[in-house]
């Protein structure tokens, strides 16, 4: 791009504010006022100037220079060894794991929302990170397994450790289905289409008032330990649990003890998921997404890889969607909007696709970031727009790149 | 090995009112590297496109001999039912049953791997995760022996990496095995989607113009590489090229194809004087 003098760029900024004033003038200067209104000229200025400003910059600063260079070095060996990266795992795992036991109820909850758009990050990460089927109906996998977890209890009398399994199989049969239909599906055709089934399940929860209560939500029981329960007096011929332990009832054991179980989920699957990309299958999966006609001719079956990458993503969400239930009590259709599906989909974007270390990251940063600017919350969706929009300029492949698998050389 | 390993027999496929190939015949001799050439639009691609899996012919078959026996390739995707099938009640089941789990993944299981015109590596992946991929089947693929690293599974992939690196020292591509394939040079490319065939374990192997985009001497180690696969590696050869010279030099049978038929069908040297596949790429001169 050439540099422009600076009397070719006044035009260029007289367009841009004028632009502005045309565009938000009447919007945002004309005040209803009774069967009239009336002109506020302040708040559209104070627009036009803002997009003089912008426009300013974009002609001044050199924006090439944001852009990223492709990297031409080939892939080394990590420089850390095995046992040095297990030491650094779990200690980071440790670290986790104490925040009950130091850190207020407070972070514990915050934490554990965190953790369970992890588990989402994760499942949706071997969707369309791996897999390169663009998804944008994921929240219904992770509605399948709250309601699954809910429903479960209500007519079947399903606890918390029955429904983790039951939950991920539901909502992994729910994948199947779903993957049936759009087999043939690619890009933006499969975006729609899996949109349009995250707002089905929504729907048919919020209007299946006999089977599913509708609106008004179910309670979802908390989650036992061997049979003690965390509440301060048990339910009929049932052991508390501080008092099988012999200690002192807070209203945090719960939440620690559910911050305990998924953190161990988070380090499960985080651990299942880091093989299956050393794995045939997860090799597959990458393949299918790299060229779906080359794997048809090496005599991959992609039905069954396309199927497969559909329900072990959505087993997943419906473990995250067990977690959720349990943690709030309480489930209801509010919970499960599309703004769910795109908060995750950007997790996995941002984070870098296919990379894990990325959408743990990310997912960190995109629930603990509004808790920590919760003065700015009015802010939160603009500062959001703003972070998606810088990392996609200066990083477009995501936070942190994916990494390949490093073969050694054999003894030659 | 001797005898025909394919037998193209009456192949038709038309594309709306276009007939894109007229009763195409042709055997391919086992252990032998059979060249398919012709002007551009005579229908090659769709032969091999046939052949491999990704084209449904509406008439002939195509016999593969394999280990049990003959398979009909195009039986493999599943056909049309028509009215007579219902006279036969077992060519109608099996019919069925290819209609819903046929498809192109079948014909690679069968033996027949194929390299593309337009190259169509992993390109995201790493050269020898793309050799890893081909190697799918062979595999240890049950979820739980991968996540545990149980010992079945670990013995399954050093084996397979093991083959990895046997091919890329037969291509030449030791020294990338850990880069991304869509950074190779094209030259390369070409020879890690020939590796990455192999893997496969096939018995018929079908290049796709593997010479476009080569210079002279990369084409003179094509020729070597072609050469090997059928000695050392006891892998049929069918070959789409325009590269006459590398034809010549190569194969021990040609067949001609013009207008979507088979025009001649015989050894190289013959086929530099034959009449009809002159006026094909030459033209005629015009009648009075």
């Amino acid at each position: 791009m050439k540099k422009k003098s600076f009397l070719q760029i006044i035009p260029l900024l007289l367009i841009a504010g004028l632009a502005a004033l045309v565009m938000t003038g009447p919007l945002s200067g004309l005040i209803l006022k009774g069967y009239d209104f009336e002109a506020q000229f302040k708040t559209p200025l104070i627009l036009a100037t803002f997009a003089i400003v912008a426009r300013f910059m974009f002609a001044v600063l050199p924006m090439d220079r944001l852009r990223p260079k492709a990297s031409e070095l080939p892939p080394e060996p990590s420089r850390w060894k095995t046992w040095q990266q297990g030491l650094f795992l779990f200690l980071l795992l440790a670290a986790f794991a104490s925040v009950p036991f130091l850190g207020s109820k407070y972070w514990v909850s915050v934490l554990i929302m965190a953790l369970i758009y992890v588990l989402l990050g994760l499942g949706l990460n071997i969707v369309v990170g791996l897999a390169g089927l663009l998804d944008l109906g994921f929240v219904g996998f992770y509605a399948v397994g709250a309601y699954g977890y809910a429903l479960g209890f209500k007519y079947l009398d399903f606890g918390f450790w029955g429904a983790l399994p039951m939950a991920a199989m539901t909502a992994g049969l729910f994948g199947a289905i779903l993957g049936f239909p759009v087999l043939r599906m690619h890009g933006d055709y499969l975006a729609i289409v899996t949109l349009g089934f995250g707002e089905i399940i929504r729907l048919v929860l919020n209007n299946w008032l006999d089977f599913t209560g509708g609106p008004n939500g179910l309670d979802a029981p908390p989650p036992t330990f061997f049979g003690w329960e965390f509440k301060q007096y048990a339910s009929q011929g049932g052991v508390p649990f501080h008092e099988a332990w012999g200690i002192e009832y807070s209203k945090g054991l719960l939440d620690g003890f559910i911050y305990l179980v998924l953190l161990g989920a988070v380090a499960v699957t985080l651990y299942a998921v880091h093989r299956l990309r050393r794995m045939p299958i997860g090799r597959a999966w990458e393949a299918l997404r790299e060229d779906e006609i080359a794997c048809r001719s090496l005599g991959l079956n992609h039905v069954n890889i396309k199927l497969s990458a559909f329900m072990m993503g959505a087993s997943i969400g419906g473990v995250a969607g067990v977690f959720f239930a349990a943690y709030q009590g309480f489930v209801s259709p509010v919970s499960f909007s599309f703004f769910e599906s795109a908060l995750v989909l950007a997790i996995v974007v941002l984070g870098g696709m296919g990379s894990l270390t990325g959408v743990v990251l990310s997912a960190l940063f995109l629930t603990i970031m509004p808790e920590l600017l919760r003065e700015f919350s009015d802010y939160r969706i603009l500062v959001f727009g703003i972070a998606m929009v810088l990392i996609m300029i200066i990083k477009p492949r995501g936070l942190v790149q994916l990494r390949r698998p490093f073969f050694a050389i054999k003894g030659s | 090995m001797t005898g025909p390993l394919l037998k193209v027999e009456d192949l038709t496929v038309r594309f709306g009112g276009i007939m894109a190939l007229n009763q195409v015949n042709f055997t391919v001799q086992a252990g032998s590297i059979t060249a398919l050439i012709g002007p551009n639009g005579a229908g090659k691609t769709t032969v091999f496109n046939c052949l491999t899996g990704f084209y449904r012919a509406q008439e002939g078959a195509i016999q593969l001999a394999t280990d049990q026996g003959e398979v009909d390739l195009c039986r493999l995707l599943g056909q049309k039912i028509r009215g007579k099938d219902f006279g036969h009640p077992p060519d109608l089941l099996v019919k069925i049953y290819y209609g819903f789990f046929g498809g192109t993944h079948l014909v690679s299981r069968v033996g027949v791997a194929r390299t593309f015109q337009n190259i169509r590596l992993f390109r995201e992946m790493s050269v020898l995760e793309n050799l890893l991929v081909a190697q799918h089947l062979q595999v240890n693929r049950n979820i739980l022996a991968g996540v545990f690293q149980l010992p079945s599974f670990r013995r399954a992939e050093a084996e397979a990496v093991d083959r990895a690196y046997t091919w890329l020292k037969i291509v030449k591509l030791e020294a990338f095995a850990n880069h991304l394939a869509g950074s190779l040079a094209y030259g390369n490319q070409r020879r890690l989607e020939i590796a990455r065939a192999m893997c496969t374990g096939p018995s018929l192997i079908c290049l796709d113009e593997p010479a476009a985009g080569l210079n002279p001497r990369e084409t003179d180690e094509l020729a070597r590489l072609i050469r090997t696969l059928r000695q050392d590696f006891q892998t049929t050869v069918l070959v789409i090229e325009h590269d006459m010279s590398l034809v010549m030099g190569i194969s021990d049978h040609v067949v001609v194809l013009n207008y979507g038929q088979v025009i001649a069908a015989a050894k190289p040297h013959e086929i530099q004087e034959d009449p009809q596949v002159l006026a094909a790429y030459l033209g005629t001169e015009a009648q009075a």
